[in-house]
């Protein structure tokens, strides 16, 4: 019978984070960016009928990159989580932070407990009314349950540390919408060497102009033009 | 199994898109629940007369705003029109509460499904659905809580307005043109039956519908017709290709007026 030998747990943990890491890195990128009338989401995504982006409640949208059954599994939890409280309570009572906190308790719980960690971050992303000093607010999730809050951008997925320098250097307050838009899919395209188009897209927003359920989506025909309008 | 820990402790276990599912194994103490008290039910109030026509674009659907108690008017401000989703809504006749409920139930599970699954039911499912909840509320029915809604939505396969009546086991009933429900129903229908035609335009259907509870208001105690003095007035929907909209109040009332303008020349 071979002896059981001895793994530190702080090697079972780095091994973990480093395979979590790899998964992730694979995939592509997301980026979320705060402009004049709520908050835009734009992802690299080839596929028109598997989502990366999508509604959770009136006012909250989720993004997920890595494993995608992963991430759909944690996305369907999280419309449960907020269908249940908003009946139970009051639509205005889901919260795109205790939202963020049970997904981040979620995580840390399987990166800690299970074999294998989920290849994933997510976005949990909720717009503000603009009035009564309620703010848009944008929390990153990672893979071993890292819980942090972002401000006007944030990027994550395969080679995010490039996307969010771009970022840094390019953000500005009160973008209109089409600008944003702009800025997003400039920002994806930093990381690589071919012009990303209407097809290789998918883009969302939650625009706070819009009655009781915020999440849109923009219609490839519509991107195609806002692409196409800044381009000479 | 993988996650399956995760899964159990954080958000239950379960694996469909039904939202009425999710709360029976969630929080059951959210349905409404089987009522297993002895004795005379205390009074509840009672909504009254909703009403669906359909017309070129799709479907209308009208009601009053009074809810009775008895003899005494309980509230005569009551909305009985709920927007189940964007291309349907639901008429709650009977009693109001758990009717009420039933409405904000039935349009979370229509959202839910949306979500979860990423796209919409079918007309038919959705009218399912809700024959299966108001089976469900069959023991409050017994205990004289009776709940029957009316269904009415575009149905975006066959590109026409559809509207459904129903029992108090469920039971579902496709209707071709119109139909109204609750204690003025039989006077409102009579009345659609005179004045409805195939295809009107909106504006006449507007006016049909209305027509047809101010005629339930005159015959049924339970039914309150336009009050011009305290601006209270019937409320009207259309539901269309495009989507769920409001009749303004401004329609409404032009339209209230001139009705009883024609009547008092009679």
């Amino acid at each position: 019978m071979p002896l059981p030998y001895y793994v530190s747990p702080e090697q079972i943990m780095k091994d973990k984070a480093e395979y979590a890491r790899k998964g992730i890195s694979r995939g592509k990128a997301i980026v979320a960016i705060e402009y004049k009338d709520g908050v835009l989401l734009v992802a690299e995504n080839p596929s028109t009928l598997l989502h990366k982006v999508s509604e959770i409640y009136d006012r909250i949208a989720f993004a997920g990159v890595g494993k995608y059954n992963e991430f759909e599994n944690l996305r369907v939890a999280g419309v449960r989580l907020a269908d249940v409280k908003g009946y139970s309570y009051s639509r205005g009572d889901v919260s795109a932070k205790s939202l963020a906190n049970a997904y981040s308790q979620a995580l840390g719980n399987i990166f800690t407990q299970d074999i294998k960690p989920f290849e994933v971050e997510v976005l949990v992303v909720e717009v503000g009314d603009g009035q009564n000093g309620t703010k848009n607010e944008i929390y990153h999730i990672l893979y071993d349950g890292t819980i942090e809050d972002e401000k006007d951008y944030a990027a994550m997925g395969g080679q995010s540390d490039e996307i969010r320098r771009y970022l840094k250097d390019n953000y500005q307050e009160n973008l209109d919408f089409a600008a944003s838009v702009k800025l997003g899919v400039r920002a994806l395209m930093v990381t690589q060497n071919k012009t990303l188009t209407e097809r290789d897209l998918e883009v969302a927003m939650l625009d706070r102009g819009k009655e009781r359920r915020k999440f849109r989506r923009i219609p490839p025909e519509v991107l195609h033009q806002l692409l196409a309008d800044g381009t000479e | 199994m993988l996650g399956d820990n995760w899964h159990k402790a954080a958000f239950g276990n379960y694996a469909n898109s039904s939202f009425t599912d999710l709360l029976r194994q969630t929080s059951p103490e959210l349905l409404p629940s089987e009522l297993t008290s002895q004795g005379e039910m205390p009074s509840v109030p009672h909504g009254t007369t909703v009403l669906a026509l359909r017309y070129r674009d799709g479907v209308i659907m009208a009601g009053d705003r009074q809810a009775s108690e008895g003899y005494q008017v309980a509230s005569r401000r009551i909305e009985k029109i709920f927007k189940s989703d964007d291309l349907s809504g639901v008429g709650i006749a009977g009693a109001a509460g758990p009717a009420t409920e039933m409405a904000r139930l039935f349009q979370t599970e229509l959202e839910h499904y949306e979500k979860v699954e990423g796209e919409n039911l079918s007309l038919d499912g959705k009218a399912n659905k809700l024959g299966q909840m108001i089976r469900m509320n069959l023991p409050m029915a017994m205990q004289g809580l009776v709940v029957v809604p009316i269904f009415a939505g575009f149905d975006e396969r066959s590109g026409t307005g559809r509207l459904f009546k129903y029992d108090v086991t469920g039971g579902r009933y496709e209707e071709t043109d119109y139909f109204a429900q609750g204690s003025g129903g039989k006077d409102a229908r009579d009345s659609l039956k005179k004045r409805f035609k195939r295809e009107m335009s909106r504006d006449d259907a507007v006016r049909v519908a209305i027509e047809a509870l101010i005629d339930a208001s005159d015959e049924d105690l339970g039914t309150g017709g336009p009050d011009l003095m305290r601006g209270i007035l019937p409320s009207v929907k259309t539901i269309t290709r495009s989507g769920f909209s409001d009749v303004s109040e401004d329609e409404i009332r032009r339209n209230c007026e001139a009705i009883l303008n024609d009547r008092e020349r009679l």
